[in-house]
């Protein structure tokens, strides 16, 4: 075992969680010593280095403290709102919540029923080395059910702040979102960390179901920077007819590895994912996604966006694989890459995997600078070459954001992102 | 305002402009006509200062400046604005953000303030009212998805917002319907002024009856090979390019 691990495996032993969950995080703290520690040789960690893991093992668990509400601002969005500062709960800043959200540890028999039936099996076909942790790790977490029929009007609003620890720290983060049949939500997750010198180390995971007829839009935001470390993956089941809607983004930091595991296991399952990844200085993101078609009639519309400055690293492996019985399968993946220095790299790697005859597929990744036309346009009416390369960056970006469908999110992005970028927020604003 | 003197250019290594003489007066309105590929677009684009046109001799005053020593956004700062024949699209940046930033970028040049938000929108507002197009246009993406005839409108409302010294027009009628042409051309005369001069280029003389210019060229070649009064725009209607081309040659 590494260091990370042997250490790791010590941290969960602190851990304390509700009894009905030992078997599951027992069970996980066995593999855990079994797992392959990923190196660069490691399918999937081609790029991405873990040794600021291993070097630094955040070997205790972080703490709350409440010096971060100067700091974070919330998305203005009236929801069902959960604060996590440091991986623990934060009742005070947290809204009421309806009897469908609750903490694994406030759960009623019934919603225990429903937890470990669907808890760490979502996540198994695919057996992520860091969901294995997040099991064994695992002392809290919240359970989103949404009842058969039932819309919810607001939606949950899960917030995770990272604040600055003594020592480097590490946080387990978990969701869980049953959605029954003609069910209806929004889940917005949001990751953000305070302006401090960050040494947290943060793993968190995602199940999600989607049943029959069901809809769900999902945001995942992950606006921590510098040296945060974040290794999260949103792990996901569309059963018959489901439709998610999913809009995720990232600006970099020490490291930074998302995981999209999507499977479309209903006919007719409709999934439109959208990504933005933003990573300067010299951080990194790391987008893996994989999207299994294994039954026919689904849909899959992907679109990944990056603009990589400075020294950044981008990865984006994205995967679409169509199973033999997936007849008449839809798909479509497109990444796009902007650099805007040549010392910013990124790697991408766009896989179609294709087992089934009758299907409709395309893929495409493509890495550019910009326009020289667009430049020489804008220079044309006065704007400088240094201007007008912040403008195409930012418009190359903008024209994801305009199609985020949660006008409290595109309005918490936008002028953030702006200010990036360097542009006026004021004018975005009043132009709506 | 404008002299030119023997200019040559390449583009790709290719001489499209061999020896080009044009003097522009202030508050004089030029048209320039000519074959397809003669070269005025490239007079345009050696104007503005577009990267790729290579300047071989000759030179240009603009402005008692020589105009090679200034970048493409100096150019454009000192009042120097052309209307592009194939207007760009760029998706993402909105054109209302794009117009303050020019506006501003200009008004920086000159030593006066930035507007305030406040104040651009309604200076926008009133002005794409002038050139009919809906406000709707200022909140997409540059010229994004425009038609034909909006992206042309486009660039007119660029021009009246900028409030160059020197306009020139790259087929800005080409593609508008009637309605359209006598907005531009309405907005155009609204323009004139003893200190604004005007390089007007296009194919059909019609803009002609509409912007009445005070000299008529012919560009062929890469050289004017031609200069009338407005009735040499009736003549070409007529008898066409060839003649001129044979006697240049
Ligand atoms: N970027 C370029 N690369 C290669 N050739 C070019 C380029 N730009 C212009 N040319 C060539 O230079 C010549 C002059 O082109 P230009 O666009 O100036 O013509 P024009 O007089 O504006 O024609 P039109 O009336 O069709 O607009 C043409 O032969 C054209 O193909
Ligand atoms: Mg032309």
């Amino acid at each position: 075992m590494s260091d990370f691990q042997q250490l790791a495996l010590q941290l969960a032993t602190q851990q304390q969680s509700p009894v009905w969950l030992n078997g599951l995080r027992a069970q996980a703290a066995v593999d855990w010593q079994k797992v392959i520690w990923p190196t660069r040789k490691t399918e999937h960690w081609k790029y991405t280095s873990l040794a600021s893991l291993q070097k630094n093992v955040p070997a205790q668990w972080a703490v709350a403290n409440d010096s971060w509400q100067q700091d974070v601002e919330f998305v203005a969005v009236d929801a069902h709102r959960l604060v996590f500062v440091n991986g623990i709960f934060d009742a005070a800043s947290s809204s009421e919540l309806p009897a469908e959200v609750v903490l694994f540890s406030q759960a009623n028999i019934a919603q225990q029923a429903v937890i470990e039936q669907y808890l760490g099996k979502i996540v198994r076909g695919e057996q992520h080395v860091f969901a294995t942790l997040n099991n064994a790790w695992m002392n809290e977490g919240i359970f989103v059910h949404v009842p058969r029929g039932q819309i919810f009007s607001r939606p949950v609003y899960v917030v995770h702040v990272s604040t600055m620890s003594t020592q480097p720290a590490s946080v387990n983060q978990r969701l869980l979102v049953v959605l029954d049949e003609n069910s209806q939500a929004e889940v917005i997750e949001h990751f953000v960390s305070t302006a401090e010198r960050q040494n947290i180390f943060v793993n968190a995971l995602t199940e999600i179901v989607v049943g029959d007829n069901a809809q769900l839009q999902h945001y995942r935001l992950h606006l921590e920077e510098e040296n945060i470390q974040h290794v999260g993956a949103v792990h996901v089941n569309l059963l018959r007819n489901a439709r998610m809607r999913g809009f995720t983004l990232a600006l970099g930091s020490r490291l930074k590895r998302i995981d999209y595991q999507i499977n479309h296991r209903g006919q007719g399952a409709e999934l439109d994912l959208q990504g933005v990844y933003l990573p300067r200085n010299n951080q990194m993101v790391d987008y893996h996604t994989n999207v299994q078609h294994w039954v026919p009639h689904c849909t899959t519309n992907e679109v990944f966006r990056g603009i990589i400055a400075d020294s950044a690293q981008a990865i984006f492996n994205g995967r679409i694989y169509i199973h033999p019985l997936a007849q008449k399968t839809l798909a479509e993946l497109s990444n796009k890459n902007l650099l805007t220095s040549n010392k910013a790299e990124v790697n991408t790697k766009p896989e179609l995997e294709i087992y089934a005859d009758d299907v409709k597929c395309a893929h495409g990744a493509t890495i550019s600078q910009l326009s020289s036309t667009a430049l020489y346009y804008l220079q044309s009416r006065g704007i400088s070459r240094s201007e007008a390369e912040v403008m195409l960056s930012f418009g190359f970006i903008n024209e994801l954001l305009q199609q985020v469908a949660e006008p409290a999110v595109r309005d918490y992005l936008l002028p953030r992102l702006a200010v990036l970028f360097g542009r006026d927020q004021t004018l975005l604003e009043m132009a709506d | 305002m404008l002299r030119i003197t023997n200019l040559f250019a390449k583009v790709e290594e290719k001489e499209i402009l061999k020896g080009l003489n044009l003097t522009i007066n202030a508050g004089e309105v030029h048209a320039i006509m000519g074959p397809n590929g003669a070269g005025k677009s490239t007079l345009g684009n050696v104007l503005s200062g577009r990267d790729g046109y290579e300047v071989t001799d000759g030179k240009i005053d603009f402005n008692d400046k020589d105009l090679f020593a200034l970048s493409t956004e100096e150019r454009a700062r000192e009042g120097l604005f052309l209307a592009f024949q194939y207007p760009v699209e760029i998706p993402g940046v909105s054109n209302m953000e794009f117009l303050k930033a020019s506006v501003d970028a200009k008004r920086k040049h000159h030593g006066q303030s930035e507007l305030s938000a406040v104040e651009f929108m309604k200076l926008a507002r009133e002005t794409s009212k002038r050139v009919s197009l809906d406000q709707a246009f200022l909140k997409r993406g540059v010229n994004e998805g425009f038609s034909g005839g909006e992206k042309k409108r486009n660039e007119i409302l660029q021009m009246m917002l900028l409030e160059p010294s020197l306009c020139i027009l790259d087929e800005t009628d080409s593609g508008l319907d009637i309605d359209a042409l006598q907005i531009v051309a309405n907005g155009v005369n609204e323009m004139r002024s003893p200190e604004r001069s005007f390089i007007i280029v296009t194919h059909y003389q019609r803009l002609l009856d509409y912007i009445v210019p005070d000299f008529v060229h012919v560009l062929a070649n890469g050289r004017i090979v031609k200069t009338g009064g407005k009735q040499l725009a009736l003549e070409l209607e007529e008898k066409g390019y060839a003649w001129l081309e044979e006697e240049a040659v």
